[in-house]
C-alpha cells in the first residue's frame, strides 16, 4: 500500500518534470535519462536478475540503432518501422551467440561478450552498406511526423517514458513469474538450481533474448533522438560499459536500480560535458571510473540496496539478523 | 615473395614475444587468485606513456624507459592490490568486473585528459636502425623488444617453477588457507604476484612503445590481445602464454599481410571466441 503510494508520487514527478523544467537542455537531459534507464533496465534482466555480467550489450543496442537508421536511410521508411526489425535481429543474434556463450561462467562470459561486441563493431566499420566508419543518418529534411525528428525533446521524453514503463512492467512480470524464480535460483547457485530441476540453460537463454530485444529498442530510440548512428556511438564498448555501470550504481537486480543509476550518471555526464567542453570528455570518464571503483569496493549492491537497508533499519530498529534478512529479500 | 613472407613471420614472432610478456602477467594473476584484470591492457598503455615521457623529458631511450616503467608499474600493481583487489576478490562477480573495469576507465581517461587523444610515437631511430639478416630486414627496435620480452618471459617461468618464491606463490594459488597454515602469508605472495604482473606490463609497454603507436585507447586492443593469448594458452600457464603469444603475433602479421590490415583484428577476435566456445581450456590446458 505504502509502496504503491510512493510509486505513484514518483511517477507523477517524472511525468511533471518536463513541464516544470522547460528549457531545451533540461528536457533533453530528461529524455536521455529515460533512454539510458531503458537500456540499463534491459541489461538488468540478464546482468542483474540472472547474474550474467554482459559487457557486450551494445551489440543489441547497435542492432536497434542500425535497423532504425537503415530503414530511414535506405528505404525512406519511418525509423519506427526499424524497431520491430531491430528487435527481431537482436533476438536472433542473442539466440545464436547465447547458446555457446551462456555456457561460460563468470569472467569468461563477460569476455566472450566483449569479443562479440568488438567483432560486430569491426565488421560494421568495414561494411559500406551500413555506412562503414561514417555511419548512417536520415534525410536532412523530415517529411512528416513519423520521421520522428522533432526539434523539441518533449515528444521524445514521453515516448521514452512510455517505453521505460513497458520495460519495467515486463521486468516486474518476469520476476514474479516462474522464470523469475528460476533466475534467482540460478544466480544464487547454478549447480544447485540445476540439481533441483530448474532448466538453467533455457531460462538463461530466454532472459538473454528478452534483454536483447529490449536493449535494441533503446538503440532505435537513441538513433531517433540523435538522428544518426556510427560504429562508435552505436557499437562502441563504452556504451556497454555505461549501461552496465548505471545498472550497477543504482542497484543491479533491483527493479528501479537502473533508473536511479541513469538519473545520477546521465546528468553528471551532460553537465560536465557542457561545463568543460571538449576537455570534459576525458574528465567525465575519469570521474565515471572513480565512481565505479568506489562502488565495487564499498557498495557492490548499489545505491538503492543501501537506501533499502537504511530504510529498513530506521523503520523497525530491528536486530542484526532481520536486517540481513531484509536485505536478502530486497535483492 | 618468400623473403617477404619470412620477414612477416619473423616480425610476427618478435611482436608475439611482447604479447607473451604482458599476457603472462595476466595469466599469473588469473591463475593464482582467479581475478581477471580488465585494466591489464591499460597497464601496458601506461608503460608506453612512461617511455614517451622519459624520451620527451630526458631524451632517454628504452635503456632508461624500460626499467623505470617496470618499477613504476610494479608499484602501481601493489597499490592496486592492497587498495582494491584484496577486497573485491572475495566479493560478488559483479564487484570484481566493475572494480577492474572502473580502474581501466580511470587510467585510460586520466591519460586522455592529460595527453589528449592524439597518436604519439617515439622517433624511429631511437633504437639503432634496421638490420639485414640473410636478406630479411628487421628493425632494431622490434628485435630488441622481441628478444628482451622472450628472455624475461622465460625468466618468469623459471622464477615460478625453480625458486622458493615461485613454490610459495604456487602454494597460495593452490590453496591459500593451507599455505597460510604452512607459514606463507597469502597477502604478501599475492601482492608480489601483482607487482610481477604489472611490472611485466610496464616493461612490455616501454618496449613496444619504440615502434608502436601510442594513444590512450591502445589498452583496449592490447587488453583483448592479452585475453586471447591467455585463453589460447590456458588460464594460469606462463609457457602456454608464451606459445600462444608467439602464435597470435604470427597469425596477426600473416592475416594483416595476406588479407589486409583492417581484418587482422577480426581474425584475432574470431579466434578468441572460437576458443572460448569450443575449447575453453586452451591449447595446452587439461580437460
Amino acid at each position: 500500500m505504502r509502496r504503491t503510494l510512493w510509486l505513484l508520487i514518483a511517477l507523477a514527478l517524472v511525468v511533471a518534470y518536463p513541464l516544470v523544467f522547460t528549457t531545451p537542455f533540461q528536457q533533453r537531459l530528461g529524455a536521455l535519462v529515460l533512454l539510458y534507464a531503458i537500456a540499463a533496465s534491459a541489461w538488468n534482466i540478464v546482468g542483474g536478475y540472472a547474474g550474467q555480467i554482459s559487457v557486450g550489450h551494445v551489440v543489441f543496442f547497435g542492432s536497434g540503432a542500425y535497423a532504425a537508421m537503415g530503414a530511414y536511410a535506405h528505404f525512406a521508411l519511418s525509423p519506427l518501422i526499424g524497431i520491430p526489425a531491430g528487435i527481431v535481429f537482436a533476438v536472433l543474434i542473442a539466440a545464436v551467440i547465447g547458446g555457446p556463450t551462456l555456457r561460460l561462467s563468470g569472467h569468461y562470459f563477460s569476455m566472450a561478450t566483449i569479443a562479440v561486441a568488438e567483432l560486430a563493431r569491426l565488421i560494421v566499420t568495414n561494411t559500406e552498406y551500413l555506412g562503414a566508419a561514417v555511419g548512417l543518418s536520415g534525410p536532412t529534411v523530415p517529411r512528416n511526423v513519423f520521421d520522428m525528428s522533432f526539434i523539441s525533446a518533449l515528444p521524445y521524453y514521453y515516448l521514452f517514458l512510455a517505453i521505460l514503463i513497458i520495460t519495467l512492467g515486463i521486468t516486474w512480470w518476469m520476476t514474479s513469474s516462474r522464470m523469475g524464480f528460476y533466475l534467482r535460483a540460478i544466480k544464487d547457485s547454478e549447480r544447485a538450481a540445476r540439481s533441483l530441476g530448474a532448466p538453467a540453460s533455457r531460462t538463461k537463454l530466454y532472459a538473454y533474448m528478452l534483454s536483447a530485444g529490449l536493449t535494441s529498442v533503446a538503440g532505435a530510440l537513441y538513433a531517433m533522438i540523435f538522428g544518426f548512428v556510427d560504429p562508435e556511438s552505436g557499437l562502441g564498448i563504452l556504451i556497454s560499459v555505461k549501461i552496465l555501470i548505471m545498472a550497477a550504481l543504482g542497484g543491479a537486480g533491483l527493479l528501479f536500480g537502473p533508473f536511479v543509476g541513469a538519473a545520477i550518471l546521465v546528468p553528471l555526464e551532460e553537465i560536465s560535458n557542457s561545463l568543460l567542453g571538449g576537455k570534459g570528455a576525458g574528465l567525465t570518464f575519469v570521474v565515471y571510473g572513480a565512481i565505479i571503483v568506489l562502488i565495487a569496493r564499498f557498495q557492490p549492491g548499489g545505491i538503492l540496496a543501501l537506501i533499502n537497508r537504511l530504510w529498513a533499519k530506521r523503520r523497525a530498529k530491528p536486530t542484526e539478523e532481520s536486517i540481513s534478512k531484509e536485505a536478502s529479500h530486497a535483492s | 615473395m618468400t623473403f617477404t613472407l619470412v620477414q612477416v613471420i619473423v616480425g610476427g614472432l618478435l611482436l608475439g614475444a611482447v604479447y607473451a610478456l604482458f599476457s603472462s602477467g595476466l595469466t599469473l594473476v588469473w591463475g593464482m587468485m582467479n581475478v581477471v584484470n580488465f585494466a591489464h591492457g591499460d597497464f601496458v598503455m601506461l608503460g608506453m606513456y612512461v617511455a614517451f615521457v622519459v624520451y620527451t623529458l630526458l631524451g632517454g631511450g628504452p635503456l632508461i624507459g624500460a626499467p623505470l616503467a617496470t618499477l613504476l608499474l610494479a608499484t602501481l600493481g601493489v597499490i592496486v592490490y592492497f587498495g582494491l583487489i584484496r577486497d573485491i576478490m572475495k566479493g560478488p562477480m559483479l564487484a570484481q568486473i566493475l572494480g577492474t573495469f572502473g580502474l581501466a576507465l580511470l587510467l585510460r581517461y586520466s591519460v586522455f585528459w592529460w595527453f589528449g587523444a592524439n597518436f604519439l610515437s617515439l622517433p624511429e631511430n631511437l633504437v639503432g636502425g634496421t638490420f639485414d639478416i640473410f636478406g630479411i630486414r628487421i628493425q632494431a627496435s622490434r628485435l630488441l623488444a622481441g628478444v628482451v620480452a622472450l628472455l624475461v618471459t622465460f625468466g618468469l617461468h623459471l622464477l615460478l617453477t625453480r625458486t622458493t618464491l615461485g613454490s610459495r606463490m604456487l602454494a597460495v594459488a593452490e590453496d591459500a588457507t593451507a599455505a597460510q597454515l604452512m607459514g606463507i602469508r597469502p597477502d604478501g605472495m599475492q601482492a608480489i604476484a601483482w607487482a610481477i604482473a604489472a611490472g611485466a606490463t610496464g616493461l612490455a609497454g616501454a618496449l613496444i612503445a619504440t615502434f608502436f603507436y601510442i594513444v590512450p585507447t591502445v589498452g583496449e586492443t592490447l587488453g583483448i590481445v592479452a585475453f586471447v593469448t591467455v585463453s589460447l594458452g590456458g588460464f594460469g600457464s606462463v609457457p602456454g602464454a608464451l606459445v600462444a603469444g608467439l602464435l597470435i603475433g604470427v597469425i596477426e602479421s600473416l592475416s594483416g599481410y595476406l588479407i589486409g590490415a583492417v581484418y587482422k583484428d577480426i581474425v584475432v577476435y574470431a579466434l578468441f571466441l572460437g576458443f572460448l566456445w569450443f575449447r575453453p581450456q586452451g591449447l595446452m590446458g587439461k580437460t
